[in-house]
């Protein structure tokens, strides 16, 4: 009874509930779910035996494998350099430090094209890096590795910074007033804070990568069965008008990411029930 | 070369400190200047050397080329139609985004997570199918392909698409720069504000802007330069048709797919330039907001 009470003087003071909620609704189911319910629509239109064989082909099999490996593997190399990033720029000072702070966020201002074709001649056999290596690394699964770390790293810094800022000194403290080294502290105490951040981190860069497209195709090479990504395969099908084919691919790709969103959710309201509880 | 004499340092630092009680709050120092190295060496390699390679390749053959790539008709135009689809999209995204944030801010109502959970849906959709949803809707073959055929209407490879695409793609940035913004301000001030009399018009411009603005700016930034980049969404629906619906980072792909890599490299430090204005003004909004 009182909750109703509450929620009614709540929404009577301020004005705009049904102009808010109709625009919002409307702009949604204009720009977002009208577009992509189009997917799950041409799919069920599809015959299931049309569906299968299209998602099953060799060649969407080996790119599934290749975006689901590269994506994991720069996801575990951001998530242990960008906690260190994290780490240094929270808790050290050194000249420079502001502008390498800026620095992080470059992947999320710099267009993918751009470091696409940035990261393509640095990463190949004559150029600036490449060179220094017996192997190649553009046009191979470990250039998209290098490209894809590109477009995570930000997302693993900025999740576990803030985290690392507002850790109270004091569990610290207390730590090692009870002796433990300085190890200890951080692998028993403050490891287990910044988890949560980590995963988060890692989930959000790992999405992310599943789908990129402008950086990665450079790098690839695009070859078939080796240096494939999913998004790339869609796009192969779109030019050559196969919209059924691509539409099958991109439901494949929809759910994946759908199952991915819900885990991140469920891992931040996990998290968020932990600390209330706190 | 460097190895040794780290090691070196290590030895004597523990040796001078090891009675410090700092030791077991503070790393040591060689420990602090190795995880800096690392984080310097790994951000060298990752963005710092690409980000100036950039500017190395662009100017490799000097100035008059470089002004000469810039200028290119095909370039303007592209800079044109960059321009133009950012100016359109920003702005639509910036009232949904206010919009939104109110909504779920200042009321409370069912199903208000489901929403939030839907407007974050476009962060887990690939770019490229960001582009397909728009073909299947106003492609030849798509829903609404007959209808727009018959009344000589082009969206898909023309510039309704490349917006649509767009707006798709930088949906969630303001509306989640501000969810959180508005939710920690609450709604005592607009309660205030609007039981002594002010409408709510009013009220929203003068009690909840000067409030959000900075988050409002900080989202905006972001959205925009997302909008500028976007690459494989307008990819998908521009068509790539030259001089007519090329965006900037669209017309670097053609040119670094015919193997002129000085041009491609000359609109690519542009963009460039755009990221780092980007970054500053990103900073000094954080660096204001936090004075607020």
């Amino acid at each position: 009874m009182e909750l109703t009470l509450k929620k009614r003087k709540k929404n009577s003071i301020i004005p705009g509930f049904p102009l808010t909620l109709g625009y919002t609704m409307l702009y949604l189911s204009i720009i977002v779910l009208l577009p992509l319910s189009m997917v799950f629509f041409n799919t069920v239109s599809m015959s299931w035996s049309e569906f299968y064989e299209t998602v099953s082909h060799p060649r969407a099999v080996a790119s599934y494998k290749l975006s689901l490996g590269t994506a994991a593997a720069a996801g575990v190399i951001n998530v242990i350099f960008g906690t260190i990033i994290a780490w240094v720029l929270v808790r050290y000072q050194f000249p420079g430090k502001r502008i390498v702070d800026g620095l992080v966020d470059l992947p999320f201002a710099l267009p993918t094209a751009v470091a696409g074709i940035a990261l393509t001649t640095l990463y190949a056999p004559n150029g600036w890096i490449g060179q220094f290596f017996d192997f190649k690394i553009s046009f191979t699964p470990l250039g998209i590795i290098i490209a894809l770390t590109f477009i995570g790293l930000p997302f693993v810094v900025r999740t576990v910074q803030p985290v690392l800022q507002n850790l109270s000194s004091e569990v610290e403290e207390a730590s090692a007033s009870l002796g433990a080294s300085r190890f200890q502290t951080f692998t028993k105490v403050i490891f287990p804070e910044l988890l949560p951040a980590i995963i988060t981190g890692f989930s959000l860069a790992f999405a992310r990568a599943l789908g990129e497209y402008g950086s990665v195709v450079f790098i690839a090479g695009n070859m078939p069965m080796k240096t494939e990504i999913t998004p790339f395969i869609i796009m192969t099908k779109l030019e050559q008008y196969d919209y059924v084919g691509a539409t099958a691919i991109a439901t494949v790709m929809l759910v994946t990411s759908f199952v991915l969103l819900f885990i991140i959710n469920l891992i931040q309201w996990v998290t968020n029930k932990k600390f209330n509880q706190q | 070369m460097t190895k040794p004499i780290e090691l070196k340092n290590e030895a004597s630092i523990t040796n001078s400190h090891t009675s410090s009680k700092s030791y077991a709050l503070q790393e040591s120092a060689f420990i602090k200047w190795t995880l800096i190295t690392i984080s310097l060496l790994f951000l060298t390699l990752f963005l710092i050397l690409p980000l100036i390679s950039i500017f190395v390749t662009a100017l490799e053959k000097g100035w008059d080329t470089y002004v000469a790539s810039i200028t290119h008709p095909d370039a303007l135009a592209a800079i044109k139609l960059t321009l133009t689809v950012v100016l359109i999209v920003v702005p639509l995204n910036a009232i949904f985004g206010i919009a939104a944030a109110w909504l779920i801010t200042k009321f409370s109502f069912k199903g208000k997570n489901f929403l939030i959970t839907l407007i974050d849906l476009p962060f887990a959709v690939s770019p490229v199918i960001a582009g397909l949803v728009f073909i299947l809707l106003f492609g030849a073959q798509g829903l609404f392909g007959d209808w727009l055929f018959e009344h000589d209407i082009k969206i898909v490879f023309a510039l309704p698409g490349i917006i649509l695409s767009t707006i798709f793609v930088t949906f969630p940035f303001i509306a989640r720069e501000l969810i959180p913004l508005m939710q920690m301000q609450g709604i005592t001030e607009e309660e205030a504000s609007i039981s002594l009399g002010a409408s709510g018009l009013k009220t929203f411009f003068l009690v909840t802007l000067p409030n959000i603005k900075w988050g409002l700016l900080y989202g905006l930034i972001l959205c925009n330069a997302r909008a500028i980049g976007e690459f494989g969404a307008v990819s998908v629906v521009s068509g790539h048709i030259r001089g007519l619906t090329n965006t900037m980072p669209l017309h670097i792909e053609i040119l670094y797919n015919e193997y002129q890599f000085t041009a491609a490299f000359s609109v690519a430090s542009l963009m460039s330039i755009l990221a780092i204005i980007t970054i500053i003004v990103k900073n000094i909004i954080e660096w204001k907001a936090k004075d607020v």
